[in-house]
C-alpha cells in the first residue's frame, strides 16, 4: 500500500516537463498538459511575480488603486449555440475572471481576428451580443483591434478580450486562506455550457437542446463579498470543469476537498447526454457558475444569498475541505463508495461502446 | 437522472453488499474476472470495490477495445494516415495511443489529416462530401462495434461510394477468454461477462466456459447495481458448486443475441486465420477482416500497409494487465513515466483501460474514506 501511495504522490507532484515536439490538441484541453505547457514554457520565459501565481487575474497597484488585470482568447465552434455565442462568451469569460478575483470589472478591450469570407451579418450579430453582454455586466469596451486573415487561416472568427477591474477592499481571496472545515458551494448546475456547445456542433445525433449558461457572475460574486474574510476563495469552473478547478485548489493549498455526489446539481438533460457519451459532468465546462469556499458557520448564509439571485437559484453546498489526504479531491459516490477526482488528462472524449 | 438513479441507489447497494457478505463460502478466497473495460471503469467510478467482502477479488480482463490493439497495428494506422490525399478517421481514444513512431495525434501535428468521428457512418458521410479525397475508417472493437462497421460497408457498396475504405481491426470475445483460461499462471473462479457485446453475440458464446472449464459466467449490465448483483450471482453459484451461464442483464441481452447484427457482420467480414492481440500474442480465429467481395473497401488491400508485428515498449506491462496477472499500480512506470497525458501503454489511454481507471479514480491512493 505504501508503495502505491508514494508512487502516485510522486507522479502527481512531478515537475512540469514538456516532452512533445509539437503542439497537439491535448495542450489546449485545460488539463495537465495545458498546465505543463504554461509552467514549463511560458512561465519559464516570461515568469515574474505578477504572472507567477497563474491565477485568473493579476493583482497590481497603480497610483494607490488596487487593480485586477486579465485576458482571454476565445475560439469556439460553432460561433452561435443555444444560450450564447462567441461574443457574449468573450465578454462574460473575461468579466468572470475579474469577478472571481474579488474585483469589480471596469473596462474591456477586444481584438478580433476575422477570416476572409466571414458573413458581415454574423459579425454584426456577434458584436451586438457583446454589446448586450457588456451592458449587463456593467462594463464598456474601451479599446479594440481588427485583423483579417486569408480564407482557411482562421476559425471564422476569434476574439481576444482583456479586462481591468477594481479590487473590492472587503475581501482578500486565495488558496492560502482556505481552512479545513470550510464548505464548498457551487452557484448552479454543472456542465451546461460544454454540453450545449458539444451538441450544437451537430455530429452527436442527440435530440436534446441544452442551453449554455454563459453569463456574468459578477452580481453573484459581489453578493458574497459581504462575508469579508469568511469568503476564502472564488473561481469560475470553465474549461476542465469543477474537477479541474478544485484540483488546482487542493494542489495550491495542500488540503483535500471531499465532494458529495448526491449534492452535485446537474440538469437531467446534461446528465443523460453525459451518460450516453461516457462523459463526466464534473469535467465539462461552465461559463456562468462560480465555486465559493466559505467558512463553515457562514455557509448557510452564503447559500441563501446566492439562491436569492436568479443566477444562483440552484446553488448547493457540495462538499467540504479536509486536511487529509493532501492535495486530492475525493468524491463520496451516491452508490456508497468513494473515489479520487483527478485533473483532466486529455480532452473529454465520447466513448466508443 | 431518473433512469440511472434507479441503478445507483446507495440503499440497494448496501443491501446487496450484506447479502454478498453472507453468501461468501466460508474460508474461501474467490477471484472473479470482469472481462470488460466498461465494467472496470464503472467499478472504480462508483467505488464499488469498497463494498466487496474480504476474500473476494476482482481481476481485470481483456475487454477494452482500444487496449488490445497491438503496437504494429497502430503503426499501420499512422502509415495509412500519412498516405497522400487521405482523410484518416478514428474514434477519439485511438488518437492518443502511442505507436513505435508516435500516435495518430502526433501524425496529425506533422500534417496528416486525422479526424475524430463518432461512428463509421460519419466517416462514410465525409467520403461522400469529399469526393476528391480518400477516406479511411480505423475500425476497432468487439462484436459491439462490428455491426455498425458492417452496415456502413453495406451502404458504401449500395451507394457506390468508392473513395471510402475500412482498416479492419475488429475482434471477437470468445477466443481471448479461452486463451486466458488456458494460461497456467492465473486462477480464476468465475467471469463477469460484458453486457453490450453479449447483446449482439447472445450469451451462448460463453457456454464453453461453463461446460469445458467448469467456471460460472454471469452476463452483466453496466450500472454499478448490475455489477454488484452479478457478483452475488457468481458467488452463489460457487457456494452451491454450480457452473452455469446466467444472464443478469435480461433487459438487454437475449440468449441468441441480435440475429440482424450478426447477419450484417457475416455478410461483410470473415475470421482471419490469426490476429495479434496486445499482451496475448497471436490468437487463432480471433480477428475479423473484410470478405473478398468487399476488397474494394478494404484499406489493407488498397494500400501498402507495413503489417509488421512490433514489440511493446520494453517497460510496458499492459500484456500482463490485460490478462489480469499484474495490477496496474504494480507496473514500474505506472503514474510516473506512464500517465494519461503521456501514456506508454494502451491501458493508460482508453477510459476503459484498467491503468487509466486506476489512475483516474485514484485506486493508487491512500485507503481511507468510506465514512
Ligand atoms: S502503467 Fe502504462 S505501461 Fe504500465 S501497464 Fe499500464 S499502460 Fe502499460
Amino acid at each position: 500500500m505504501s508503495e502505491r501511495r508514494s508512487k502516485a504522490a510522486a507522479g502527481r507532484r512531478r515537475k512540469p516537463r514538456l516532452l512533445n515536439e509539437r503542439i497537439t490538441l491535448v495542450h489546449g484541453a485545460g488539463g495537465k498538459a495545458t498546465r505543463n505547457l504554461v509552467e514549463a514554457l511560458f512561465l519559464g520565459e516570461l515568469g515574474n511575480p505578477l504572472l507567477a501565481p497563474l491565477s485568473d487575474s493579476a493583482l497590481l497597484e497603480a497610483g494607490g488603486a488596487k487593480l485586477a488585470f486579465t485576458t482571454d482568447a476565445h475560439v469556439v465552434q460553432p460561433l452561435f449555440f443555444p444560450g450564447g455565442d462567441i461574443g457574449s462568451l468573450a465578454v462574460n469569460g473575461t468579466v468572470n475572471d475579474i469577478a472571481v478575483s474579488g474585483a469589480r470589472p471596469l473596462v474591456l478591450s477586444a481584438a478580433f481576428v476575422l477570416e476572409e469570407g466571414l458573413p458581415i451579418s454574423d459579425l454584426r450579430r456577434v458584436v451586438a451580443s457583446m454589446a448586450e453582454a457588456a451592458r449587463e455586466a456593467g462594463v464598456v469596451v474601451a479599446a479594440g483591434d481588427t485583423k483579417v486573415v486569408e480564407r482557411g487561416r482562421g476559425d471564422g472568427l476569434t476574439v481576444t478580450t482583456a479586462a481591468i477591474g477594481l479590487v473590492d477592499e472587503r475581501v482578500s481571496l486565495g488558496a492560502e486562506k482556505v481552512r479545513p472545515g470550510d464548505k464548498v458551494i457551487v452557484s448552479g448546475t454543472l456542465g451546461d455550457h460544454g454540453m450545449a456547445v458539444m451538441i450544437a456542433r451537430g455530429n452527436l445525433e442527440l435530440e436534446v437542446e441544452i442551453a449554455s449558461d454563459s453569463a456574468s457572475i459578477y452580481p453573484l460574486a459581489e453578493s458574497l463579498f459581504t462575508l469579508g474574510e469568511d469568503l476564502r476563495w472564488l473561481r469560475d469552473p470553465t474549461r476542465g470543469g469543477l474537477a479541474t478547478t478544485l484540483n488546482e485548489l487542493t494542489e495550491a493549498s495542500g488540503l483535500c476537498v471531499v465532494l458529495d455526489e448526491k449534492a452535485l446539481p446537474v440538469r437531467e438533460q446534461v446528465a443523460a447526454a453525459c451518460e450516453i457519451l461516457g462523459l463526466d459532468p464534473l469535467y465539462v465546462a461552465n461559463e456562468g457558475k462560480l465555486i465559493a469556499i466559505v467558512a463553515a458557520d457562514r455557509a448557510e448564509q452564503a447559500l441563501a444569498t446566492l439562491r436569492a439571485h436568479p443566477l444562483g437559484a440552484e446553488a448547493q453546498i457540495v462538499g467540504e475541505v479536509e486536511p487529509e489526504p493532501k492535495g486530492l479531491v475525493l468524491l463520496q459516490t451516491a452508490f456508497g463508495g468513494s473515489r479520487v477526482v483527478d485533473m483532466l488528462a486529455g480532452d473529454p472524449l465520447p466513448r466508443i461502446c | 437522472m431518473k433512469y440511472v438513479d434507479e441503478f445507483r441507489s446507495g440503499e440497494l447497494a448496501r443491501a446487496l453488499a450484506s447479502e454478498l457478505a453472507e453468501a461468501m463460502p466460508p474460508g474461501r478466497e474467490l477471484a472473479l474476472m470482469e472481462v470488460c473495460g466498461g465494467h472496470t471503469h464503472a467499478i472504480y467510478k462508483h467505488g464499488l470495490d469498497e463494498l466487496l467482502p474480504p476474500g473476494l477479488e476482482l481481476v481485470h480482463g481483456p475487454g477494452c477495445p482500444v487496449c488490445v490493439i497491438p503496437v504494429g497495428r497502430v503503426d499501420d494506422a499512422v502509415a495509412l494516415a500519412l498516405e497522400p490525399n487521405v482523410i484518416f478517421t478514428t474514434f477519439g481514444d485511438m488518437m492518443r495511443v502511442p505507436g513505435s513512431k508516435g500516435s495518430l495525434l502526433d501524425a496529425r501535428s506533422r500534417g496528416a489529416d486525422v479526424r475524430m468521428v463518432y461512428s463509421p457512418l460519419d466517416a462514410l458521410e465525409l467520403a461522400r462530401a469529399n469526393s476528391q479525397r480518400e477516406v479511411i475508417f480505423f475500425a476497432i472493437g468487439f462484436e459491439t462495434t462490428a455491426p455498425s462497421t458492417a452496415v456502413t460497408l453495406l451502404q458504401a457498396r449500395a451507394q457506390g461510394i468508392g473513395n471510402f475504405s475500412v482498416f479492419c481491426n475488429h475482434v471477437t470475445i470468445g477466443p481471448p477468454l479461452k486463451a486466458i483460461l488456458d494460461a497456467p499462471e492465473l486462477r480464476l473462479d468465475g467471469l463477469i461477462a460484458p453486457g453490450h457485446v453479449s447483446a449482439v453475440t447472445g450469451s451462448r458464446v460463453y457456454d464453453f466456459i461453463a461446460a469445458e472449464y467448469g467456471r460460472p459466467v454471469v452476463v452483466a449490465g453496466f450500472e454499478p447495481l448490475d455489477i454488484l448483483q452479478s457478483v452475488l450471482m457468481l458467488v452463489r453459484q460457487l457456494a452451491q458448486g454450480r457452473a452455469e451461464v446466467e444472464n443478469q442483464y435480461t433487459r438487454v441481452v437475449r440468449e441468441q443475441g441480435n440475429p440482424r447484427a450478426l447477419e450484417a457482420i457475416e455478410q461483410t467480414m470473415e475470421l482471419r486465420d490469426s490476429f495479434e492481440w496486445r499482451g496475448l500474442g497471436s490468437i487463432p480465429r480471433s480477428g475479423l477482416r473484410l470478405r473478398e467481395e468487399f476488397s474494394e473497401w478494404d484499406a489493407e488491400r488498397r494500400y501498402a500497409v507495413p503489417g509488421v508485428s512490433v514489440p511493446d515498449h520494453k517497460v510496458c506491462q499492459c500484456g500482463q494487465v490485460l490478462r489480469g496477472l499484474v495490477k496496474p499500480w504494480e507496473c514500474k512506470v505506472f503514474g510516473n513515466a506512464c500517465t494519461p497525458e503521456s501514456p506508454i501503454g494502451t491501458c493508460m489511454v482508453s477510459s476503459e483501460g484498467a491503468c487509466a481507471a486506476y489512475y483516474h479514480y485514484g485506486r493508487n491512493r491512500p485507503k481511507r474514506l468510506s465514512r
